[in-house]
């Protein structure tokens, strides 16, 4: 599904390095972690694979599906199948929860040369799965997360998720800020959507999230490369012992 | 010729098709129509010229000839934030009219079918029975009655039987002041008067044509009411005349759009509109602005300078100004609320959006003179290329005007960095139980918001057109359903290539 190899990526302002060659092979249907330490380039990685500005790739590749993705523009990224749950989902005043989404799917659909969307499909299937993620009617009139809890804003990208029926699903620390009630639901979400073509790319600091979400495979980041893949266990084993072993091995 | 000449594709009703057909000005064809022209130019002649082509009575154009005499003796006002070449009034034309329109046609399907097509083009059908194009009827049928103006002469009005019925008057100004004198004697300029500055000066003189509405007490206006303004001839100023009266306890809507070709040089239009509101009356008067906004190094398009007033003179009298304002590479305007009755409330609502060399001074004056007079401002203002967005806002409480209050709420978006925004706001208060109170805020289109947008599947132009659209979403509000939808896509159309 997803192919990502040597990727060296810096800063376009500056000359700072930040992922050094990462390296990670997604199988279709297939559940990846990937934990490690604040600043190690996570993010950075969920960033540069949907197209985000101001980053330059040095080196390295990402195919998705035998494509291209480092060659395509963000919009197209996402009618190709990437979607990337934001760790800071951005507020959009003025514009309706259910407006947004509605742009984005038909927008989508454009891209790939299929047919628009009706107003009376989309409301049904936006209102089914709203209710799934405890989402209200209200929620989905109000402006794109403005004024949203951080619970909400989660649950909402979970919610676009749903709608946009990606094949790819990046993650990114959505459940970092969650209580355990919160958390439960967005594992709920996205268990809801796992099947044999799915897959996912689930950035977490916790191993509680991968309780609820039983990952394949756990990377380890650190200082812009993965130093080490395991099994569900090498997350229980950074939960306990912290980076600070898996650092020093390597060093 | 038996085919209008039509330069670049009209048809298109998304953005999408527009984008494909005719780059970003979808109005920019012009009709090939024989026309008849006064001689370039302007003098007394001239005036007494527009005079008699309309067949008017003495006292009309001894009331241009007031005008005329009174105008040679002004100065261009210059506070503006907008800078132009200055204009050579004697370069240009004063009126110009269809040959076809020489005997005014007795009922729409005696009208040119050039003309007819023209209209039918904008999506403007002069058809009773007929809705704006694009527009899907709500529920039922709502109709729309049109008033239609190409260069100087009003075409044709639309259902005027049927308003008629209703004791609405609706028809075009020329037509007013021969059917209905006593009504234009007494209240045409007693909203703004000649003297009132140097562009309303010069229409008083040379107006050639515009609409006339009047409604009688207790009349709820049966349709909306519209006039569509088409310049076409080259080297000619558009000067219409808009005159709405709503009589006691009456209510009407009233919709203006405007569009013109593309040409190189640019082009006047200097219209006045008066809106004269009596007790418990109410008038929502909204604009569509979209004429040439000149090419993206700033040749051509139209100059549009524009006084517009509503004179709430009745005891709980209301009017709402809403305006969109895309078009004109120079827009200067401010349509203004005189609270004269007490309980009187003014309302304006503006999107003023500027791109490449566009310059907009815009906004409005709240004049509050009745006790318990409300007011309300809403100004959205979006820059984009190098255009330049000013918000000018009077707000004055008199010392009768007590317990009056005012809210303002200006915000204005950039878009890149070669644009700018101004907020230039008058406050004078001169009581100490009214309330002013005023709201400002800039902000840039953000990379994050767009980013967001287009990692969901938009492109780049349907993502700004997004937030932009978030942005005006209090305004668009204020529109009629059937603009509402327009004025969306004309945000999109006009912010075509500001990003990138
Ligand atoms: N746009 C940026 N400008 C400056 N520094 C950045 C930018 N993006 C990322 N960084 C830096 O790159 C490193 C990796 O950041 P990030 O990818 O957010 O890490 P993580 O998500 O693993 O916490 C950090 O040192 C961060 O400060
Ligand atoms: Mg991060």
């Amino acid at each position: 599904m997803l192919e990502i190899s040597n990727l060296h990526v810096q800063l376009e302002e500056e000359d700072k390095k930040i992922l050094k060659g990462v390296n990670l092979f997604l199988e279709a249907g297939k559940v990846h972690a990937i934990m490690g330490p604040n600043g190690s380039g996570k993010s950075t990685l969920s960033y540069v694979l949907s197209g985000k500005d101001g980053y330059q790739v040095t080196d390295g590749s990402a195919h998705l599906e035998g494509k291209d993705l480092l060659d395509m523009k963000p919009e197209e990224r996402a009618a190709a199948g990437l979607f990337l749950a934001f760790q800071y989902p951005v507020e959009i005043p003025g514009v309706g929860n259910m407006t947004f989404l509605r742009t984005a799917v038909n927008s989508q659909r454009k891209l790939r040369g299929e047919s628009e969307m009706t107003a009376g499909e989309f409301l049904k299937e936006i209102r089914a799965k709203a209710k799934d993620l405890k989402i209200d009617a209200e929620m989905l009139k109000r402006p794109v997360n403005v004024g949203f809890s951080g619970g909400e804003k989660k649950r909402n990208e979970i919610l676009q998720m749903a709608m946009l029926e990606p094949k790819m699903c990046i993650l990114d620390e959505t459940d970092s800020g969650l209580d355990v009630d919160a958390m439960k639901l967005v594992a709920q979400g996205v268990n809801a959507l796992r099947d044999e073509k799915r897959t996912f790319l689930v950035i977490t600091h916790y191993q509680r999230l991968l309780d609820h979400i039983k990952p394949d495979l756990v990377h380890i980041m650190a200082n812009g490369s993965i130093i080490k893949t395991g099994g569900p266990e090498l997350a229980l084993e950074v939960e306990n012992n912290g980076y600070a072993e898996l650092l020093g091995e390597r060093a | 010729m038996d085919n209008v000449l039509v330069k670049d594709g009209v048809d298109a009703e998304t953005v999408e098709a527009v984008k494909v057909l005719s780059g970003t000005y979808k109005y920019g064809w012009d009709t090939d129509i024989e026309m008849e022209y006064a001689p370039k130019g302007l003098s007394e002649d001239i005036v007494r010229l527009i005079s008699s082509k309309n067949d008017e009575p003495e006292w009309m154009l001894d009331w241009r000839l007031a005008a005329y005499r009174r105008w040679l003796n002004l100065k261009v006002p210059e506070w503006a934030m907008v800078d132009y070449p200055k204009i050579d009034f004697q370069d240009q034309y004063y009126y110009a009219r269809p040959k076809s329109m020489e005997k005014k046609p007795e009922s729409l399907d005696d009208v040119d079918p050039k003309l007819l097509e023209t209209y039918k083009k904008l999506g403007i059908p002069l058809k009773e029975q007929a809705l704006l194009a694009g527009v899907e009827a709500p529920e039922g049928e709502r109709k729309v009655a049109v008033d239609a103006v190409f260069d100087s002469v009003s075409v044709g009005t639309t259902f005027q039987k049927e308003l008629m019925e209703a004791g609405v008057i609706f028809c075009s100004i020329s037509e007013a002041i021969k059917d209905h004198p006593e009504l234009i004697r007494k209240y045409l300029g007693t909203v703004v008067p000649v003297s009132d500055n140097y562009y309303a000066t010069l229409n008083s003189a040379v107006f050639s044509d515009g609409s006339f509405v009047y409604i009688p007490p207790g009349v709820r206006c049966p349709m909306e009411l519209s006039t569509y303004f088409r310049i076409n001839a080259e080297n000619t100023g558009q000067f219409e005349r808009t005159l709405i009266i709503a009589d006691k306890d009456s209510y009407v809507s009233y919709l203006e759009g405007c569009t013109a070709p593309k040409r190189d040089v640019a082009q006047l239009h200097a219209a006045v509109v008066e809106l004269v509101l009596l007790d418990d009356a109410e008038i929502k008067y909204s604009t569509v602005q979209n004429w040439f906004p000149g090419d993206e190094n700033g040749k051509g398009g139209i100059y549009n300078f524009v006084t517009k007033r509503a004179d709430c003179r009745g005891k709980r009298s209301k009017v709402m100004w809403t305006q969109v304002e895309t078009g004109s590479a120079v827009t200067w305007k401010y349509p203004s609320c005189i609270l004269r009755g007490s309980e009187s409330q003014g309302e304006f609502y503006s999107i003023a959006i500027a791109n490449n060399m566009q310059q907009a001074d815009t906004g409005t004056k709240m004049i509050h003179l009745g006790k318990n007079t409300k007011s309300r401002i809403v100004s959205k203002g979006i820059s984009a290329g190098k255009a330049q967005n000013t918000y000018r806002g009077l707000v004055s409480m008199h010392p009768k005007a007590k317990h009056s209050r005012n809210y303002t709420q200006c915000d204005s978006l950039l878009i890149g960095d070669k644009c700018g925004a101004h907020t230039v706001p008058y406050i004078e208060v001169k009581n100490n139980s009214s309330r002013v109170e005023h709201e400002a805020t800039t902000s840039k289109v953000d990379d994050d918001q767009l980013f967001y947008c287009r990692s969901r599947g938009m492109g780049e132009e349907d993502a700004v057109a997004l937030v932009v659209n978030g942005f005006c979403k209090e305004v668009l509000q204020a529109l009629p359903m059937e603009f509402a939808m327009e004025a969306q896509q004309l945000v999109a159309i006009s912010l075509e290539g500001s990003v990138g």
